[in-house]
């Protein structure tokens, strides 16, 4: 009598026959195996068993293949899904940085072949094309990634296989892993001087409003520690779910708190939102100053300039940045992708990673991980923002801080920029105030 | 009749999983680590989809929140993973969020086996509770699926809200041992490998277990007409509870598996659009047939890495319209496969009569058309009319289900409610 009661009745009109099934079934594994298996050799279990590839702690190490001519490199952000808007272009930057450096005769006399992966967006898959990029291409470097929890996914990975990743956004600091050298700010080359000079010019009542993510809640655990040590006054301090539309509420906070600025760390999608509908509700630039670090001149396109004119973002590098290099960069950007287009600070980075790679491994003379790390300090490469220089202590780069305004055409000009590069300083040593941060 | 076609059926699918099971056996021999490891993954995918089966496919109710359970299992190993890289400190998250010292709730998690017991009882623990306050209170249908989803959400938010415990949005990652092994090396890796197939065929082998005996019937049955099924005198609720957190301990011991081998849980792996994707899995798969959410998790995720490495701009255009397909012209999933060609026949011979048109429907609102399609075969199988206890006293084995004797009473008083809808569907 089992099995008589709803055993689904769709499958009791016509009964397939189980040949069909496992035929079907079978053959659609299979072709899964056959694709998966291309391009590789040496099994797990092989690997397992004998240890082959592995180093004393039984992890598979990472060897670049460097084939006659040629030279393979990772290429891997998000192609698709929420963050594709931004690292399309980075990916565009880093490219166009490939092509230049081909035709430039390649570096160490290869040419540069990219393999490009899509991270949809998402932190596993991240993981997973990385180990791919390293263990199944074998590329020399990896120039990838845009959020700190994508960062973050990889980092083990990189690691583990003793791979390199270049990033090139900047972020909140407090990390500094041998297998990654970051080309965007440290915190104290965009935040913390961008809140000094706004308390300088236009008051020590600060208000600070952000995404709900790690970057904006590490930075304003930053920015309350050091509004501490110099006498500034953190008058609000809101966070939003990512993707967040309405800021009525906000705004109303804001009004009742009269800050003397804005310190917007919001991303993406919300600060369409939140720069509208404070202009909806009357308030400019001239009522109330904001400084976004996360806004450059693609997000103020998508905004609206009308929107955002006046207002205040925290960078290294703007499209009017004024350099030979620049110049030469932002033409060769537009010819290559278009004449609407737009550079700012993440494209210029990813453009200068690939760069700064090349260079690091002509002065090494060979594509390996360790040699090219050791050889990487001290490095230098005329980059569109200026001179750029790695820090062999932390891989870090110098870089110039330059607080921007955004004008009535959607670009950014700079109205203070730091005399010199900046040491780069990701866990904040060099202030007092932020011994207890790390 | 009917009994031996079914029974047939159920044979099918036991040695289509089987044959699964024996491929999925032989892959560490042929593929190299990297690929073992993904497909590590599709398999924790797969014990998710067994567990989603068991509620959707079987008892009809559609649950969008289960990235909650699978993260609450994920969650409770990454916690035991980071303090043992951690090595007695604490997590580099929580030093730069400001803490000196782990917080009280932290610290038996540095403990594996109080770890690995809080990876079930912790999706257990809050699927009763969920499944309480809404099963009792016969909330049901799409208010189920609305409530489930706005879960999945909660979860998310709460994750990244609480960033000093939860590592935020960066997730909790930057692990080193499990048990004292290297989690990097490759025998570890095979090893896991391995636990993850056994986890799979024993979770796929106790969900056989259980839809091939009373309770799954009466499982399918509250699937097909919840309101005869408590006109017999079942607690329904009970039953509904019981799987309901089957499903949650199964998800979260798929968590924890899928942490220990990706090496990273996030927020982003728990919320909203996961958990649909989970939905997904099963019903490209197929419903209510196990081995077809087996092959819908593992096919779908496997699809899905091959055509992002071969087309990394136009995958998800790819994807998507394989989903479309499968929704218009295979309502019941892939394991409709086999009977396209007779479908296709019967479409062709009335196609001037627009009879395509029913083939598009099923999928669309599992739960009720089920209903409706199935009545017919209920009221064929004489077994479920009759009060419960003399017709199903032979299935001694079975588990006894505390509720039929004793829950009468409540039972009575809320379907009252219902009983002009169920005298319709009857008439």
């Amino acid at each position: 009598m089992r099995a008589q009661v709803g055993n689904d009745a769709k499958c009791q009109g016509c009964m397939p026959s189980r040949r069909t099934l496992l035929k079907a079934s079978a053959a659609g594994l299979l072709g899964a195996a056959a694709m998966g298996l291309s391009g590789c050799a040496g099994s797990a279990l092989a690997d397992a068993l004998s240890g082959v590839g592995a180093d004393a702690d039984g992890a598979a190490r990472a060897v670049p293949d460097i084939g006659a001519g040629e030279v393979k490199v990772g290429v891997m952000h998000s192609l698709s899904g929420t963050m594709a808007m931004s690292e399309t272009s980075v990916r565009d930057a880093e490219l166009l940085a490939i092509e230049e450096i081909n035709a430039a005769g390649g570096v160490l006399g290869r040419q540069i072949v990219p393999v490009v992966e899509d991270g949809a967006s998402d932190n596993a898959t991240f993981a997973e094309k990385a180990e791919k990029l390293l263990m199944s291409d074998h590329v020399a470097a990896v120039f990838g990634c845009w959020t700190s929890a994508s960062r973050k996914a990889v980092l083990p990975v990189f690691e583990r296989c003793n791979g390199l990743l270049w990033y090139p956004v900047q972020y909140e600091g407090m990390e500094s892993s041998k297998n990654i050298f970051y080309v965007g700010a440290a915190p104290n080359q965009q935040i913390v001087p961008a809140v000094d000079y706004l308390a300088e010019q236009y008051g020590k009542r600060i208000f600070l409003l952000g995404s709900d993510y790690v970057f904006p809640r590490t930075a304003n655990t930053v920015i309350k520690a050091q509004a501490a040590a110099k006498g500034y006054e953190i008058v609000g301090e809101e966070y939003t779910p990512m993707g967040h539309t309405d800021y009525a509420t906000v705004i109303n906070k804001i009004r009742a708190a009269q800050p003397d600025y804005v310190f917007n760390t919001l991303n993406g999608d919300s600060n369409v939102s939140f720069f509208k509908q404070l202009r909806d509700s009357g308030i400019t630039a001239d009522d109330l100053m904001t400084c976004s670090v996360s806004v450059a001149e693609e997000e103020v396109a998508g905004i609206g300039a009308s929107y955002l004119e006046g207002h205040m973002t925290s960078w290294n590098y703007y499209e009017t940045t004024s350099t030979p290099e620049n110049d030469r960069f932002v033409a060769a950007y537009k010819e290559r992708y278009g004449s609407g287009r737009v550079t700012d600070d993440p494209i210029e980075a990813g453009y200068c990673a690939v760069h700064l790679w090349a260079a690091a491994c002509e002065k090494a003379g060979s594509f390996e991980v360790d040699d090219v790390r050791a050889a990487a300090g001290g490095v230098t490469f005329q980059a569109p923002e200026g001179l750029m220089t790695i820090d062999g202590d932390n891989q870090h780069m110098y870089k110039t801080v330059r607080i921007g305004r955004v004008n009535a055409d959607g670009l950014i000009d700079e109205v203070w920029a730091s005399d010199e590069p900046l040491k780069p300083d990701p866990y904040l040593t060099g202030y007092a105030w932020a011994k207890d941060l790390s | 009749m009917a009994l031996t076609q079914s029974s047939k059926t159920q044979r099918n699918r036991l040695v289509l999983a089987f044959v699964i099971f024996a491929m999925l056996a032989v892959v560490p021999a042929v593929l190299p680590l990297f690929r073992t490891t993904l497909i590590a993954r599709f398999m924790c995918y797969a014990v998710v989809a067994l567990g989603l089966d068991m509620i959707w496919g079987y008892t009809g109710i559609m649950s969008l929140g289960h990235g909650v359970y699978f993260g609450l299992g994920a969650y409770c190993m990454a916690m035991y993973l980071k303090l043992a890289a951690a090595g007695g400190g604490i997590p580099d998250f929580m030093q730069w969020s400001g803490f000196d010292a782990l917080p009280a709730w932290w610290t038996p998690f540095a403990n594996p086996a109080f770890a690995f017991a809080m990876v079930v009882l912790v999706p257990v623990v809050v699927s009763v509770a969920v499944g309480l306050l809404t099963f009792l209170h016969n909330i049901k249908g799409v208010y189920f699926s609305i409530l489930s989803q706005a879960l999945a959400l909660i979860m998310s938010v709460l994750l990244v809200g609480s960033q000093q415990y939860t590592g935020g949005s960066n997730g909790l990652t930057d692990f080193d041992t499990i048990l004292g092994a290297p989690l990097a090396s490759s025998a570890t890796k095979v090893a896991l490998y391995y636990v993850t197939l056994a986890v799979l065929v024993a979770v796929f082998a106790l969900c056989f277990f259980l839809v091939n005996r009373r309770i799954g019937k009466i499982f399918m049955a509250i699937r097909d007409s919840e309101n005869r099924v408590r006109f017999t005198g079942y607690n329904t609720a009970v039953f509904k509870v019981f799987v309901y957190a089957l499903s949650a301990a199964v998800a979260g011991i798929a968590g924890a598996l899928y942490v220990s081998q990706v090496g990273i849980i996030t927020p982003a792996d728990v919320g909203v659009a996961p958990s649909i994707e989970m939905i997904v899995w099963v019903a490209i798969g197929g419903r209510g047939t196990l081995v077809g959410a087996v092959i819908g998790a593992l096919l779908t995720s496997g699809v899905e890495t091959v055509a992002s490495e071969t087309f990394p701009d136009l995958w998800n255009y790819l994807l998507g319209l394989v989903c479309i397909v499968v929704v218009l012209f295979l309502p019941g999933g892939l394991m409709d496969l086999p009977r396209v060609p007779a479908r296709v026949r019967a479409w062709l011979n009335r196609s001037h009569t627009g009879g395509a048109g029913s083939l598009a429907l099923a999928a669309s609102c599992p739960a009720d058309v089920a209903a409706v399609n199935v009545d017919p075969a209920f009221d064929g199988a004489p077994a479920m009319q009759p009060a419960p206890s003399p017709a199903f006293s032979d299935d001694s084995s079975d588990e006894r289900d505390p509720a039929s004797s004793g829950a009468h009473a409540p039972t009575a008083g809320q379907t009252s409610s219902d009983s002009a809808s169920a005298s319709r569907k009857e008439a």
